[in-house]
């Protein structure tokens, strides 16, 4: 396994999926671990009932169906498809609707879900979801998106107090393919993680929204700053702009 | 395969084929392949330079012909050494009026490589027409220029690999240009980011003597390669600029962070949208 995951993180993003149904042919007892610390893009379903799209991701999986998390139903339909309890699925659609409306203000369309269930020790563990492509409405870009996956541990209230766990990871890529400029292709992924204990006065869902809020805000800035920078720096470190090569002549 | 060339990744492959059979058959298939594509360049044990391994300068897999000190190097692509060296066989050599041509260009190539590039290589090859002995007849030659940087403490790799293709026409006394350069970065500190780009380039210019051939052409390569390194510049640029905002706002249109107290009850929720909603 772990030659496995040594060779998944020096793969380039966009073969990620080939990489990851060969090796899961030549391991095929590790299947879970790798499908878990596997990142692939994201996927998409119809609820045909209330015509809107849910996430699909190992969280709302049951054998070969997903759950929707605005019907609660599995597609295609499962007979004893394990569903949240209750208590859970009353804040699991509560932070639906919240999480829909966080969306649309920082992503201006896509696509969210939230999935949540009980934890062994009375806690319980949140998956937030977001799929957004962008189609250059600003002209520029030409195919684009961003995956980002949530998952938060909440520990159970102790004294007023919760521990939250949270494991975020945000899949990027970004092409423009044009005959004047060529194919540009930027693609990639980070993981980030954070812990914080908080008072649970105002409930696990504000909590758990301002920790994916400023964990993205942390991720978005890490991506385009550190991680974009750098693919670019490499690039004048093999070729320097004109400027560069100038100010060496003096010493040459 | 994934970009680089490092010893830990043909152990991981190993590992996990679990059987030295199979991984060397899988081997002695890939590890060619890989280093043609990314145009790898190993020294000459003789240090009488780089030898650049292509498809152009391949006389079977395992040997590779460098035409700028006329040798064939045998090489061992798993380790990416060379293990043998031997000067070349008449018939793998140009004639004396292609070389001519040949050689004018890998010199004026070479200056420009070593300008531009702080760790390049390049090569000409003549890919068709090398035994004509005087004027009169069309041939071909293809010059590939590579530079890489393997910084794996750094978390990060990279490669510039272009490939000119000349035909020299004879009766239209013109040379057609063609270019592929592809560049790609690759940084995965807690992550994995890739740059991945490519482009496709055309120009021709007269036919003339070999040395002013060989100006002409590298002129009409460095432009085009200075340029392309200014889109890619450019797209950067727009990146940060337009592009990620399409995909998430670094802040809501409301410029504040998103009122989380303020959605405890489903109907504030929904009136909360609206009312963001109208005002944007």
């Amino acid at each position: 396994m772990e030659a496995a995951m040594d060779l998944m993180r020096r793969m380039p993003p966009r073969s990620a999926e080939t990489a990851l149904n060969a090796l899961l042919s030549l391991l095929p007892d590790h299947s879970l671990d790798l499908l878990s610390q596997v990142d692939l893009p994201l996927q998409v379903c119809m609820d045909k009932e209330s015509l809107k799209e849910y996430i699909l991701c190992e969280y709302n999986r049951d054998a070969d169906s997903y759950r929707s998390p605005w019907s609660n139903k599995y597609d295609p339909p499962l007979e004893d498809g394990t569903v949240p309890s209750q208590e859970m699925r009353n804040l699991e659609v509560e932070a639906n609707e919240v999480f829909s409306v966080y969306r649309d203000q920082y992503y201006e369309g896509g696509i969210s879900s939230v999935y949540i269930w009980e934890d062994e020790d009375n806690g319980f563990i949140a998956c937030f979801l977001i799929k957004k492509d962008g189609q250059g409405k600003r002209g520029y870009m030409q195919i684009g998106s961003w995956d980002a996956i949530h998952i938060i541990q909440v520990g159970p209230e102790e004294e007023g107090v919760a521990h939250y766990c949270l494991n975020s990871t945000v899949m990027l890529s970004l092409t423009t393919d044009n005959k004047q400029s060529g194919t540009f292709n930027l693609s990639g992924s980070i993981r980030r993680q954070m812990s914080m204990t908080l008072a649970v006065a105002d409930g696990h869902l504000v909590n758990m929204g301002k920790m994916i809020e400023e964990m993205e805000g942390k991720l978005r800035n890490s991506l385009d700053q550190v991680y974009f920078g750098k693919t670019r720096e490499m690039v004048c470190t093999l070729r320097p702009p004109p400027e560069v090569l100038n100010m060496r002549l003096p010493d040459s | 395969m994934s970009d680089e060339g490092g010893a830990g990744e043909p152990l991981n492959v190993r590992a996990l084929l679990g059987d030295d059979a199979v991984y060397e058959a899988a081997a002695a298939e890939a590890f060619p392949e890989y280093n043609k594509a990314r145009l790898v360049s190993l020294e000459l044990p003789d240090r009488s330079g780089d030898i650049i391994i292509s498809t152009y300068g391949e006389i079977d897999k395992n040997n590779y012909l460098d035409p700028r000190t006329a040798q064939v190097a045998t090489i061992d692509h798993m380790k990416q050494t060379c293990t043998k060296l031997r000067p070349a066989e008449d018939e793998e050599l140009p004639s004396a009026y292609i070389e001519e041509f040949r050689c004018a260009l890998d010199v004026e190539l070479s200056k420009y490589v070593v300008e531009a590039y702080p760790k390049g290589a390049c090569a000409v090859y003549c890919t068709s027409g090398k035994d004509i002995e005087g004027p009169g007849a069309d041939f071909s030659f293809t010059a590939v220029i590579s530079a890489a940087k393997r910084s794996p403490q750094n978390f990060c790799n990279g490669s510039w690999r272009s490939i000119w293709t000349m035909d020299f026409n004879y009766e239209l006394q013109f040379v057609d240009i063609k270019g592929k350069i592809q560049v790609d970065a690759h940084y995965f500190e807690e992550g994995n980011v890739q740059l991945d780009t490519n482009i496709d380039r055309k120009d021709s210019t007269m036919m003339q003597s070999p040395d002013d051939c060989a100006v002409s052409i590298t002129n009409i390569i460095r432009h085009h390669e200075s340029e392309y390194l200014s889109s890619l510049e450019e797209s950067y640029l727009n990146l940060s600029d337009a592009t990620f905002k399409d995909l998430r706002r670094k802040l809501p249109v409301t410029r504040t962070l998103f009122p989380w107290h303020n959605t405890l009850a489903f109907s504030l929720t929904r009136d909360l949208a609206k009312e963001l909603a109208l005002g944007k």
